[in-house]
């Protein structure tokens, strides 16, 4: 049978009508099907997941209320799952199998949740077509000669082919969003702090969050209800309280007012991109919402702005991988020498890229021209945005300026490739929620994306409008051909 | 402010990043650095006169060093935290390194 959403196997878990252990056999055969072609996965923990669903049938009373009973979820392989191995895509962690749950994990699974797996990703979550993984490539499946964005791919294309109803993603510069509108499914980056960063390999973290990806609004906000809140173990999380999500989609959009930022779709921006944006915004405005013009003038240099941050956060946060604790050592009978060659060996291309330019922005000389300058324009988008939203509650931009691109197609040029987050980086840089849900295809029959930015906490309003979108215009039930 | 970087002046930032690179390697990040740092020129160019710089954006009742008591709690049992090492003592409680000093 076709895979249904988080909330419908939930339902189906709770009245009886579905085992969970059936579901799991669904989703695990789902993969054995379809996953040679794709690749979402790098580990598939069908034993465990099986002894779990059997665990939550055998004790059903005890499981019955969970928000997630039942729903198998795939995890990006850079957060951390006791016991099961977690690589980051990298070589230097091949073998690590993590002492300690992320928080994220240990509360999907109190909320009943099966984890079926570990997905593909770009090294240490560094890139954004997931071909920076040290395994190997991860296929979209609406084109299997085309990357499914990323760097969460292997989480959005095991959603999209239906293998998962809900994945987990780490979403530094787009890495949620940006994958998820590429291969046609929802991805949500909450607010920076709504979502204890404890167990997820950190690679900016300023800029680093959690965020869900699924096939429905309604599973993202049921997600974000299990995994946020505050954490001791992350003390840049947030003790905001958290919201019944869910409940609050009201499918109402009248009066919300969204802002669009004209000018930033002048230049660079695919036609039919541009055409399904449009069309969404008029789907939007015939729902009772109001379209209204805004300027974010320091919006454009958010790509530079952003790769000089993460770069800089990157190269300190990396330092850890040296061969000791953890990991791929090189043998050497130095000190010294097994450190560089440890990291000459265990790190791929890009991760070694973003060490140079991190460790030359933060070099002395350099560091006030180019980190603190980057720093002090990161102050000006963020405000840019404050006072655009002072006149509107949400901003709306296409999630990515193209769809899907052919793999191998950006490998040689890093900046070419940096261009796929300029819609995707501001929302990072300036710590607020976003998401991105399916507003139709291309000719080719390529998903695309609506991106919506909201106010520091504000992900009810996000998810109320992206909502109300799809309910009308429900693109997430088209099943991608390729599987 | 260096515009190109020559291969010596990439060895230089490879060795502040306990990084060995290639031949090659020093020639590709020798042309993409120079490259991305163009291209990031523009940022230097912004009016940043009076503006404080942001490290990371912490918004409502959300504080950076969320305040608690420093007070000792079980934490990684030693065993697990060696598990994962390339070379311990798991008897003695211990990572092994390399020879440091001659």
């Amino acid at each position: 049978m076709t895979f249904t959403t988080a909330r419908e196997i939930r339902d189906a878990v709770r009245s009886k009508e579905r085992s969970a252990v059936e579901i799991c056999r669904d989703s695990l055969a789902r993969i054995e099907a379809a996953d040679g072609a794709v690749h979402a996965f790098h580990t598939v923990t069908a034993d465990r997941a099986l002894a779990r669903a059997a665990d939550i049938d055998r004790h059903h009373d005890l499981w019955r209320d969970a928000p997630l009973a039942g729903v198998p979820v795939a995890l990006k392989d850079n957060i951390c799952t006791r016991g099961v191995r977690t690589t980051a895509a990298s070589k230097i962690l091949e073998s690590f199998v993590p002492p300690y749950d992320a928080t994220a994990v240990a509360r999907l699974e109190r909320a009943g949740a099966i984890i079926v797996g570990k997905t593909n990703c770009d090294e240490f979550a560094m890139g954004s077509s997931t071909e920076n993984s040290a395994f190997g490539p991860t296929r979209n499946p609406w084109a299997l000669d085309r990357t499914p964005g990323g760097s969460s791919g292997g989480s959005a294309a095991a959603v999209a082919a239906r293998m998962a109803s809900i994945a987990l993603g780490s979403d530094t510069g787009g890495s949620v969003r940006q994958p998820a509108a590429l291969s046609g499914v929802v991805g949500l980056k909450p607010t920076y702090g709504r979502v204890s960063r404890y167990g997820l390999i950190a690679f900016a973290s300023s800029l680093d969050q959690i965020g869900p990806l699924s096939l429905t609004v309604h599973d993202a906000a049921l997600s974000l209800g299990v995994i946020a809140g505050p954490d001791p173990a992350d003390a840049t999380s947030a003790p905001e309280p958290t919201v019944d999500w869910a409940g609050a989609l009201t499918g109402d959009v009248r009066g919300a007012r969204i802002g669009v930022p004209s000018r930033m779709l002048d230049a660079g921006v695919d036609p039919e991109v541009i055409r399904a944006f449009r069309s969404a915004l008029d789907v939007l405005a015939g729902r009772g919402a109001q379209i209204i013009d805004i300027e974010l003038p320091q919006a454009r240099h958010a790509i530079p702005v952003y790769y000089l941050v993460a770069t800089a956060e990157a190269s300190s946060n990396l330092a850890r991988y040296d061969g000791v604790r953890y990991g791929f050592r090189a043998r050497e009978d130095t000190l010294a020498a097994m450190y560089r060659r440890t990291r000459a060996r265990g790190f791929g291309t890009e991760v070694k890229r973003r060490i140079m330019l991190g460790t030359y922005v933060l070099s002395a000389g350099y560091y006030d021209a180019y980190y603190v300058k980057a720093q002090q324009v990161r102050t000006l988008i963020l405000r840019d945005y404050e006072t655009a939203f002072e006149r509107v509650d949400v901003v709306a931009m296409p999630t990515s300026p193209t769809p899907a691109f052919g793999l191998g197609e950006r490998l040689a040029d890093p900046l070419q490739m940096y261009l796929a987050d300029v819609f995707t980086v501001s929302a990072n840089l300036a710590g607020l929620p976003a998401i991105s849900v399916p507003c139709g295809f291309t000719a080719n029959q390529l998903p695309l994306g609506l991106q919506l930015t909201g106010r520091h906490f504000d992900e009810s309003t996000i998810l109320r409008i992206a909502d109300a979108y799809e309910r009308e215009t429900g693109w997430w039930k088209k099943e991608p051909p390729a599987i | 402010m260096p515009t190109a970087f020559t291969r010596e002046h990439v060895e230089a930032i490879a060795a502040l990043a306990n990084l060995e690179l290639d031949p090659s390697e020093l020639e590709l990040f020798a042309r993409q650095l120079s490259d991305f740092l163009a291209y990031a020129d523009q940022v230097r160019q912004v009016d940043t006169a009076g503006v404080a710089p942001t490290a990371y954006v912490a918004r409502g009742r959300q504080r950076l060093g969320n305040e608690r008591d420093d007070a000792v709690a079980p934490s990684l049992d030693r065993r697990d935290a060696l598990a994962n090492a390339p070379e311990a003592d798991a008897g003695a409680g211990l990572f092994k390194v390399p020879r440091v000093l001659g």
